[in-house]
């Protein structure tokens, strides 16, 4: 590897590969998830950033602000911690127009009033035109981690159940649609969201979450790949139980992609208790953005490290991280 | 059970049998539905040549990469194509990190629109894939003359798959039972072509769709054809297939493709199984418009098990580089390049699983 690829950002194992031998050997990163972990006089706070580069900047059902908002708030609520504050770092490319800023603003004010956390700090740089895509946004954030909440992956244990807060790919396949001039009726829309809400309802009705995470570059799969990994069990889905849109299945199966490798920016998986999982499930079909929630699956003791897929008709596959970008088929 | 996994599992296989599924599209639906995990143990499934990304000559690649890097060129294609490593593992998506321009369409007429929007660029389609894709390259190329696009330039590199099938039969290692043959690619061209597999070699074989139970049912006709010792070329996929094919296309594909001998990766030369421009459309052909510098040696790993994967000699575990010096990521041979390959298909699905 002498250069940067595509792929190395694209959430899979390229890019895994390149934090563990890049960043990690350099940076005091800790345990390798969306958050890190502070303990301070004044508690434990979870401490994120994340960049958004998304091409189309504005798509059916939120825009990049809509998402610099939500994917922060999102990677510090599967911690468990409650969101506070974010800030928000813009490149600009010259020539962007002052009314897309402007609408974009707006989206990150209105998603982080939806959010109930505040953006607090910033800042602006401008680059020459042709030297980005219009934007870029970073946003970090700060949340605190309530006592007696420890989410982590050496957490999960055998007899464990899978639960996922919603439908599978919908933001991945809108962008795609988009960025491709096709339409759907009813028409594709991201699934971008807080998920602040929904978390705290499940950790009011239960500590017993041993994982959680929202599986967004990579998908499903690589979310899973990376739970089974870290825990040294086994995870087993199965594809009956994958809440998938019909719209979402025909766009993949029109550009030969897979679902479960698709970006998601409104879901969260969370590995839980057996005993505690048909009332957390309920509690999350309660509320409006965990209406879809279902059981996909359960955790075995072997093969360790290891994602098995169940198919509709009973076959079984392996399920593997995501290696390369996903590019469509031939024929 | 399924239905049709009660049906295959019924029918008692007079002997351990190999079916071959030509196309690569089958290699991936079989391992995402977990196909090979329901089948009774006699039953073999075998990846064959039809993944047309996998089978693309090295030659063709770092052609594509070198006018990719041309400037003034702006270089299109499918997208299965950006991964495949050329000479010295080179790829469309490295050449790309290094500044070559290469989009990708998921449409050739789409490669118009670039022509038309950078009339500046010489805008030239790296046309791969089989009797599937080519109709629609000549359409392209149809829609450039009559819209007076003179920016658009075609490489041509596709392959036609009974050929590739003949010159299979024609290797003495080969032993297959019988052909899960490909849907879409039929759909074009109709059962007729491959008629030669059951009258010259008494092979049955099943024109197949690409769901789960598409394929179960395929495989079941097939079993069907074997245990009442017949021959044929059947269809399954009838919602899509019709024996005559798309005569329509196939036109279209003669009237601007001329046949010629094309290399295989992996395999090797094959006579009369590649599509080349017809001389009245040089004006858009890349090769005569373009001078292309290639190294012209064949880079291909002489530790690479390929050529024995495509013709089902070898299954992809057999490599001694499978997984370890190649990988989905940085692949060496030719069924590793495409997510349709078979090597890339077993290492990323695993193939059945005990669980």
């Amino acid at each position: 590897m002498d250069r940067i690829l595509l792929a190395h950002g694209s959430g899979g194992r390229l890019m895994h590969t390149l934090i563990e031998e890049c960043f990690a050997p350099a940076f005091d990163l800790g345990q390798l998830c969306d958050c890190a972990i502070l303990n301070t006089a004044a508690g434990r706070l979870a401490f994120t950033t994340d960049s958004f580069v998304v091409s189309p900047l504005f798509f059916d059902g939120g825009d990049i602000g809509t998402l610099a908002v939500n994917g922060t708030v999102n990677d510090l609520s599967v911690s468990g911690a409650k969101p506070l504050y974010l800030s928000a770092g813009f490149i600009i490319e010259e020539g962007f127009l002052v009314s897309h800023l402007a609408k974009i603003v707006q989206s990150m004010s209105k998603a982080a009033a939806v959010a109930g956390i505040k953006i607090v700090t910033g800042d602006t740089k401008v680059v020459e035109k042709g030297k980005a895509d219009g934007i870029f946004i970073n946003t970090s954030g700060i949340g605190l981690l309530p006592e007696g909440i420890d989410i982590s992956p050496v957490k999960i244990k055998t007899s464990d159940v899978v639960i996922i807060s919603g439908g599978i790919g919908n933001h991945g396949a809108c962008i795609m649609a988009g960025r491709n001039g096709l339409s759907f009726t009813p028409p594709l829309k991201s699934d971008t969201r807080a998920l602040n809400a929904l978390v705290k309802e499940m950790l009011l009705c239960t500590k017993n979450i041993h994982f959680m995470r929202d599986p967004t570059r990579g998908g499903v799969a690589t979310t899973l790949k990376e739970a089974a990994t870290a825990s040294g069990l086994c995870i087993k889905i199965k594809e009956q139980c994958l809440p998938i849109e019909n719209q979402v299945r025909g766009l993949c199966d029109l550009l030969g992609l897979d679902p479960l490798y698709i970006a998601n920016e409104g879901i969260l998986i969370a590995i839980v208790n057996a005993c505690d999982a048909p009332g957390l499930l309920e509690k999350m079909n309660r509320h409006p953005d965990g209406s879809n929630a279902a059981i996909i699956g359960e955790v075995l003791p072997a093969p360790s490290g290891v994602v098995i897929l169940e198919t509709a008709q009973g076959g079984k596959r392996i399920i593997e991280m995501l290696t390369n970008d996903q590019l469509p088929r031939i024929c | 059970m399924n239905g049709f996994v009660k049906l295959i599992h019924d029918i008692t296989p007079p002997k351990h049998l190999k079916l071959m599924e030509v196309c690569g599209t089958h290699t991936v639906s079989i391992f995402r539905g977990g196909i090979k995990s329901l089948l009774p143990k006699e039953i073999t499934l075998i990846s064959g040549p039809g993944c047309p990304v996998c089978v693309t000559s090295v030659k063709d690649i770092d052609a594509a990469i070198s006018l990719s890097m041309t400037p003034g060129v702006i270089l299109v294609t499918f997208g299965d194509m950006m991964h495949v490593p050329g000479g010295d593992r080179m790829s469309l998506y490295k050449a790309k990190a290094q500044g070559a321009c290469t989009e990708v369409v998921y449409c050739p007429l789409d490669a118009l629109k670039i022509a038309t929007d950078n009339g500046s660029s010489k805008v030239v389609f790296f046309a791969t894939g089989f009797e599937t894709t080519s109709p629609s390259i000549a359409a392209t190329i149809e829609e450039a003359g009559d819209r007076g696009i003179g920016n658009f330039y075609v490489y041509s590199s596709h392959k036609l798959v009974p050929p590739a099938l003949s010159a299979l039969m024609s290797s003495p290692a080969v032993d297959i039972d019988g052909f899960i043959l490909p849907g879409h690619v039929s759909a074009i061209i109709g059962k007729e072509p491959y008629e030669f597999l059951a009258s010259d070699y008494a092979k049955p074989g099943v024109i197949t769709g690409f769901s789960t139970d598409d394929i179960l049912m395929g495989i079941y006709m097939l079993l069907l054809q074997i245990s009442d010792k017949k021959a044929e070329i059947q269809i399954q996929y009838t919602k899509v297939v019709r024996p005559e094919g798309n005569p329509k296309a196939i036109s279209k594909i003669h009237k601007y493709f001329d046949v010629s001998d094309t290399y295989w990766r992996g395999i090797g030369q094959i006579p009369q199984s590649g599509l080349i421009l017809k001389d009245e459309y040089s004006q858009c052909d890349a090769k005569k418009r373009f001078s292309i510098e290639i190294d012209h040696c064949n880079p291909e790993s002489n530790a690479c098990m390929c050529g024995d994967v495509l013709r089902g000699l070898k299954s992809p575990p057999e490599c001694a580089l499978f997984g370890k010096g190649c990988k989905p990521e940085n692949p060496v041979g030719a069924c590793m390049v495409s997510s349709e390959g078979s090597c890339a298909a077993y290492y990323r699905y695993g193939g059945a699983a005990d669980g």
